[in-house]
């Protein structure tokens, strides 16, 4: 009866429990391996893999080890691009809080009853939808020096418009505008709504009964109840700006102008210099931090979100 | 205050579509530049409304819109410079037919394998159950960045890089989509399953005649969610094409923006819209799923 209850069971979990094993399990664990050794996976066959211990780590940190002509081996600062990429990652990162506001406050718009609320919460959601490569040309164009809408537009109040993806000061803030944009209408605002969905209505009430004013509403009633998905949608927003912003830099700056990205960094290391190892070494640094971010960040949830 | 209560929901309705056409208005900057020719952007005349001129053609003629509006479009259909391909259609309308294939192909593996497996986890008993389960869970967190280098090598192996069965197995098998339908099958009453099996029903009855049928809003979630998700692919079809037969829209269009120093952005616009305009169409057919697949999918957290 055992055998037959597995056998039955294999039969539905195997098709996933394969492509699990081969696309999620195996490569973890390979990953974490790879990342201690040295490989050029287009000169090398895969038994050519070396193990070097912790000379990936050393090198992301920023140094590199070097042998003069008495045999002598010394430690030699190279360039901090990993910190660079971190750096740049985690600026564009700073627009996380005001992107949450925003939602929040479409959410607050659109929790109404009131005619056309749908059309309106769709008309925020479209963006987030259709983000992807050919969003990615249409902002390009938009942020197009001379002819691009963005340019347009503030010269009819008088400002001549930077060379947007073209300059160190401004690429960042257009890519975070972009991504703002593609954003605050998405996955979180529909969160923020749920959650104001739930808040009961007698909260309010009592809270205007007591005289409180719209804003001290909002800020006094509001708030504090959306605390816990708040606290949800802070901790993916970091994951997510942590691991990804692959996309918009490689299609629209090809990370010049500061705006290389980790996960840029990364391809880059290991699809076209071709360090595999030094770039499982990267990937894992990069969950290091993710895992420890989330970890803290649920700590705090769990303290601060009890009332 | 008779006043403020008159006016609050005019307010509110002025900032919600102020707000919408803000967000909107980057789509309407697309469709209307696709539609005009190169040396149209390169009018210099300040223009309050960007669609006016066209609109005014329109009006004026409105054949020229099936002539010359659609010049970008018929120009990218067009478009052939494939080398590679050995056969089948080439150029620009490879890139749409397989963009299509890739999101067809991934949202049917997804919805069949997760299908699956979620109705073992939720629905049968046997040895490890709960140790798989929690490995799947697990791996929720693990990021991309650190399986793709691997997966990448474990194709190479097999001789597979640069193949459709490539760009496609990999995203097939999915975590999140299992847990997601799992969490939909436990709400399923146990009632109705144990009376299916009195009445002589096997497992793969239970799964096919009662956990699917009750579940349509779930796989439709899962199903659009996949296909979205997939439509829009970029790294990892990069990282393992290196043809352009082999190339999804996403990376048919980098090679377009690549192709000109001075960009045709005329015609990058009525490529974007190829590439966008499916995504619209299917938001608008399926957006009450959507909210359906965020609701079930923020459960994880």
């Amino acid at each position: 009866m055992r055998s037959r209850a597995l056998g039955i069971a294999a039969l539905f979990l195997l098709p996933n429990l394969l492509g699990f094993l081969a696309f999620t399990l195996f490569p973890v664990v390979a990953s974490f391996a790879l990342s201690f050794c040295r490989w050029d996976p287009v000169a090398e066959p895969v038994s050519a893999i070396e193990p070097v211990g912790l000379r990936n780590y050393v090198d992301l940190v920023g140094f590199h080890s070097r042998t003069d002509s008495g045999g002598q081996t010394s430690w030699v600062a190279n360039t901090p691009r990993f910190w660079e990429s971190l750096y740049n990652t985690v600026f564009m990162m700073l627009a996380i809080p005001f992107n949450m506001a925003a939602s929040l406050l479409l959410a607050v718009l659109l929790n109404r009853k009131m005619r056309g609320m749908a059309i309106f919460r769709s008309a925020f959601f479209l963006p987030s939808i259709t983000a992807g490569v050919g969003t990615m040309l249409l902002w390009m164009w938009m942020f197009n020096k001379d002819m691009g809408s963005i340019n347009q537009v503030l010269a009819w109040v008088g400002i001549q418009g930077p060379d947007w993806l073209q300059s160190y000061f401004w690429a960042k803030p257009a890519l975070m505008l972009m991504a703002s944009w593609a954003g605050i209408g998405g996955v979180n605002m529909i969160l923020y709504l749920a959650g104001l969905q739930q808040i009961p209505r007698e909260l309010h009430e009592a809270a205007a009964l007591d005289g409180a004013g719209r804003w001290q509403q909002l800020r006094h009633v509001t708030v504090p109840m959306l605390l816990p998905v708040t606290f949800f949608i802070f901790i993916i927003s970091i994951i997510s700006g942590l691991e990804g912003g692959f996309d918009a830099p490689y299609v629209m700056t090809g990370g010049s102008f500061g705006t290389t990205t980790v996960s840029l960094y990364l391809y880059r290391q290991g699809f076209e210099f071709f360090r595999m190892g030094y770039a499982s070494a990267v990937a894992w640094v990069l969950f290091l931090i993710v895992f420890l971010l989330t970890m803290i960040n649920w700590r705090l949830a769990e303290k601060r979100v009890e009332y | 205050m008779p006043s403020r209560i008159k006016s609050g929901p005019l307010v509110v309705y002025g900032l919600l579509v102020l707000l919408a056409a803000s967000m909107l208005f980057p789509f309407y900057w697309m469709a209307i530049t696709s539609l005009k020719g190169k040396a149209d952007v390169f009018s210099t005349e300040p223009k309050l409304i960007p669609g006016r001129q066209l609109a005014e053609r329109v009006v004026d003629d409105p054949r020229w819109f099936f002539h010359s509006g659609t010049d970008n479009y018929s120009q990218l259909l067009a478009w052939q410079r494939l080398v590679e391909s050995g056969s089948g259609p080439r150029g620009f309308s490879r890139f749409v037919l397989n963009t299509v294939f890739f999101a067809l192909a991934i949202t049917l593996g997804q919805v069949i394998t997760s299908s699956l497996a979620a109705f073992a986890f939720a629905r049968l008993r046997f040895p490890g159950r709960k140790q798989i389960f929690f490995a799947y869970l697990a791996t929720l967190m693990i990021p991309a960045t650190v399986t793709m280098i691997p997966s990448y090598i474990l194709l190479r192996e097999l001789g597979w890089v640069n193949t459709y069965q490539a760009v496609i197995l990999p995203s097939v098998f999915t975590a999140y989509g299992t847990f997601m339908l799992r969490q939909f099958f436990l709400t399923i009453p146990r009632e109705i399953e144990d009376a299916a099996r009195i009445d002589g029903c096997s497992p793969l009855g239970l799964y096919w005649r009662i956990a699917l049928p009750l579940s349509t809003p779930a796989l439709a979630a899962l199903s659009i969610v996949a296909f979205v998700g997939s439509w829009r692919t970029f790294m990892w079809p990069l990282i393992v094409s290196s043809t352009e037969d082999l190339f999804n829209l996403p990376l048919g269009l980098t090679l377009f923006r690549g192709m000109y120093t001075d960009p045709d952005w005329p015609l990058l616009m009525a490529g974007s819209m190829v590439m966008t305009l499916p995504l619209i169409l299917v938001f608008i057919a399926g957006q009450r799923y959507f909210v359906e697949g965020i609701r079930l999918g923020a459960v994880k957290g």
